[in-house]
């Protein structure tokens, strides 16, 4: 992995670890009980070895370019293969271990980090997953496509969630703007390698046991059993091209000159003026905000992606409740 | 993460019989949460207060016998946060300050120093309790300070498993290597996928055929744990004594 989530303690201010705890223990405590319906005292065996399967593919490491190597962040596919009630606790469980048991990530930042890495991934991919079904032929080639993409875009809002929160609760003179950028720019690309890898690995497990892919229940056997029919190729060069156009689009407002914007700050004494603007006294912290020239499209921006990542986990945890349903699951 | 192949948390504990060790696990964990989130809410001008807190962690890494390199080792995991620290103060704007020729941001240097000073407390803190506590009885801690017997189940039984995936997905990786696959770019990434996809199926199965066992046994939906470990309030005071250093030190540093 090349940038770990996994934040320390203070990291961001204690008020964004709280909210976000806060937010966090809310979600996690439906889940429990939504959890509980649908796998009934199967739960505790099966999301166990679920959990430790998802600890050890974040272990696995796979091959990216010339021997340099990434790991799965898996919250997508546990969402897609488990259902994202189960998929969400179990993604947390890793989370909160990772942090209690190894310290890696701290145990104040859990708040955040439990939001970024497995709320935000599994009920945002679960979302995206279902729109893209609805697009896509309701078939096992359609499944795959929909979790690659579902994959490739839970990255990408993880790394907008981190922003924001940055936005609110900065510990340190970096402009929304650079984090904003930086983040989503580098998590663009490894949301190529999750979306590649997460849509072989539910391909492979439809081909030997479709009835364990959550996402995959509404289907009859028969759409089940069709092979993939997007090859490797056409499946690389789309995905490739919806980056593209993904750092394109993100480009344009990270518009390259962080730096000349540091130095612009500096020359015209921003952190003075940025006090007399009105956004001083706003919830924002002045980190963020500081030493930005353009807080109008920086706001925009800001806003414009918290409610496209607020519609898309919404939308994830209101059609999760909807398809809870017991489908069919067959027992083997 | 915080090892490479092979077993993750086997190199967590060091074994030992010091007071720490004895310690009922759940006064550890509260002791824990209460330092951490102490030190979370230190205004990062109080240096003195961190050097309190500091020296309150190794008075118990001392006491709990913890050797320091162990502790070093595993402070592996917050390494990329202080390495993004470091740069801060080359980016911050505001006043600058010159430090050995060097024209650095008063501001990025404390922001620095926040990050640096809170993530390597809160972390040495929790590798403590880890390499003081067993896994088993840190989860019968966290079943008595009342956390959803589910979760704990849960947990618990990742753990079981956990070495026994990684083993098997390091049996299937050799056995691919055997046959001369080294995957060195992503597009041939699909052989080690297509293993894991494998590997799920396996662990599933796995986990329905443990159930059926649990069944079998008279499994209720209750895992029997560890008979509790008598504990009194000497106990809460002992394992509450480096977060109340920690809070006098606040305290004291926040007063002057």
């Amino acid at each position: 992995m090349i940038v770990a989530m996994h934040a320390p303690d203070g990291f961001l201010e204690p008020s964004v670890a709280l909210l976000t705890g806060l937010l966090s223990l809310s979600i996690l405590a439906v889940a429990v009980r939504m959890s509980h319906d649908e796998l009934g005292d199967r739960q505790v065996p099966l999301a166990g070895v679920a959990a430790a399967f998802i600890f050890a593919a974040q272990m696995v490491n796979f091959p990216v370019a010339a021997g340099t190597s990434g790991h799965l962040l898996g919250g997508a596919l546990a969402a897609i293969l488990l259902g994202p009630w189960v998929g969400v606790l179990v993604v947390t469980v890793v989370v909160v271990v990772q942090a209690l048991v190894f310290a890696d990530g701290g145990l104040t930042a859990l708040g955040y980090n439990v939001l970024n890495m497995a709320i935000v991934p599994t009920f945002g991919g679960w979302a995206v997953f279902h729109w893209c079904r609805r697009i896509l032929p309701a078939n096992a080639s359609g499944v795959v496509g929909a979790s690659g993409v579902a994959a490739g875009t839970t990255v990408v809002l993880s790394a907008i969630a981190f922003s924001l929160e940055w936005l609110f609760g900065a510990s340190a003179p970096v402009a929304f703007d650079t984090v904003f950028g930086a983040m989503v720019g580098v998590h663009v690309f490894i949301g190529i390698g999750e979306a590649l890898i997460t849509a072989l690995v539910v391909s492979t497990v439809l081909a030997t046991r479709p009835d364990l892919v959550a996402g995959a229940a509404d289907l009859t056997p028969e759409a089940r059993s069709t092979r993939p029919a997007i090859g490797r190729r056409p499946f690389v060069v789309g995905a490739v091209l919806a980056s593209l156009f993904v750092a394109v689009v993100v480009s344009q407002f990270a518009s390259g000159e962080p730096d000349g914007l540091e130095r612009v700050a500096t020359d015209e004494g921003f952190a003075q003026s940025a006090e007399e603007h009105g956004l001083a006294d706003s919830a924002f912290a002045d980190y963020a905000t500081r030493g930005i020239d353009n807080e109008q499209l920086s706001l925009a921006v800001a806003g414009a992606s918290g409610v496209t990542l607020t519609l898309v986990v919404g939308h994830g945890l209101a059609s999760s409740r909807r398809r809870l349903r017991p489908g069919t699951q067959p027992a083997p | 993460m915080s090892s490479g192949a092979g077993h993750p948390h086997r190199h967590l504990y060091v074994d030992g019989s010091t007071g720490v060790h004895d310690l009922p696990p759940e006064t550890k964990i509260v002791g824990l949460v209460a330092f951490v989130l102490l030190v979370a809410v230190t205004p990062r001008e109080l240096v003195g207060a961190f050097a309190v807190d500091a020296l309150a962690l190794g008075a118990t890494a001392v006491a709990a016998r913890v050797p320091l390199r162990r502790l070093a080792t595993r402070l592996g995991a917050i390494v990329p946060f202080i390495a993004f620290a470091v740069f801060l103060p080359f980016l911050g704007d505001g006043a600058q300050t010159s430090v050995v020729g060097l024209e650095l941001s008063v501001d990025g240097l404390w922001a620095a120093w926040n990050i640096i000073a809170k993530a390597t407390l809160g972390a040495s803190a929790a590798i403590l309790v880890t390499a003081t506590t067993p896994v088993p009885d840190l989860l019968a801690g966290l079943s008595r300070l009342r956390l959803p017997s589910a979760l704990v189940g849960i947990v618990s039984f990742m753990f079981r498993y956990l070495d026994l995936i990684v083993d098997q997905f390091s049996r299937m990786r050799r056995a691919m290597a055997a046959r001369a696959h080294d995957p060195r770019w992503i597009t041939q990434v699909r052989p080690i996928a297509a293993s894991a996809g494998t590997l799920f199926v396996r662990t599933y199965e796995r986990g329905e055929r443990i159930h059926g066992a649990m069944l079998a046994r008279g499994y209720s939906g209750r895992m029997p744990g560890p008979a509790p470990t008598p504990r009194g309030a000497s106990h809460w005071v002992t394992a509450l004594l480096p977060a109340t250093i920690s809070a006098l030190g606040l305290l004291a540093w926040t007063i002057t």
